[in-house]
């Protein structure tokens, strides 16, 4: 009973604060509502047995990428922005297309059967530690991948800096 | 315990929140942040079948799309910064130069 009410709160914040997020006129309040939703993105990560990835999403998420958005928000002058209308003309479609795109995605989860279960079970990830397992698995078999992200960074770093920087004058 | 279906079924919401907030706003940083909340539904779908299913694969993958998205973010906002100085607007219906 206990583990059903902690997952309906958090389900029914985390729609909410979706909602709210989408739906605010100051983009400023939108950031801090996703922050807040991050939070409990995180909490429902422990909730399952990644304590990990909950570290990283409040690290990576709530710390650096909304730090970076809110900066954005207050360097770029947008003080026209509360007065103005926030949805474009074509709002209807838009939201048409999300509600049928909701209802085709739920009629697909319906008859989803679950696949034979790994050998990850959670006795072995507790007696190893989550992250000792997770890391040995990312340095042994998925050390390709890793190194494709090393190379999107690096190419994430020095396109922010060409995209950002004033052009020169030749 | 709770079922696979739930947690599936709140990935499904908050990705499908995403896209309509993607499609609705006229404002470019509530757009990214739209795909920021379609990342996250995603996220949950695969922590909880990584859990459910007792395999670590879906966890690994959780962990290049974060990275994946602190790319996508740093590059989107440097190019809403360029598009603020070359058009001063943030809003997408007045950006319209390519238009046919």
């Amino acid at each position: 009973m206990l583990p059903e009410l902690f997952f309906a709160y958090f389900a029914v914040t985390i729609t909410l604060f979706s909602i709210i997020v989408i739906t605010r006129r100051n983009p400023v309040h939108s950031v801090l509502w996703m922050l807040l939703l991050f939070f409990h993105i995180a909490a429902l990560y422990l909730f399952l047995n990644a304590e990990f990835l909950a570290a990283i999403q409040v690290i990576v998420y709530a710390g650096a990428i909304l730090v970076l958005y809110l900066f954005v928000v207050i360097l770029l002058n947008l003080r026209e922005e509360v007065r103005i209308k926030r949805f474009i003309g074509g709002w209807p479609s838009g939201f048409t297309f999300g509600a049928a795109l909701l209802v085709v995605l739920i009629l697909s989860v319906r008859p989803f059967i679950a696949a034979p279960p790994g050998k990850y079970t959670v006795e072995l990830i507790k007696e190893e530690t989550h992250t000792k397992t997770l890391g040995k698995l990312l340095f042994t078999d998925y050390l390709f991948p890793f190194e494709i992200i090393a190379v999107i960074l690096s190419v994430a770093v020095i396109g922010a800096i060409v995209l950002a920087k004033r052009r020169l004058k030749t | 315990m709770v079922p696979l279906n739930w947690y599936i079924l709140l990935g499904t919401v908050v990705f499908t929140i995403g896209v309509t907030g993607f499609l609705m706003r006229r404002n470019v940083i509530i757009m990214l942040i739209s795909i920021e909340l379609m990342l996250n539904g995603v996220n949950i779908n695969l922590v909880s079948l990584s859990h459910y299913l007792q395999d670590l694969r879906g966890q690994i993958l959780t962990f290049f799309v974060i990275s994946v998205a602190a790319a996508e973010a740093a590059i989107g906002l440097a190019i809403i910064i360029a598009l603020f100085r070359n058009k001063a607007t943030a809003h997408v219906d007045e950006v319209q130069e390519m238009k046919g």
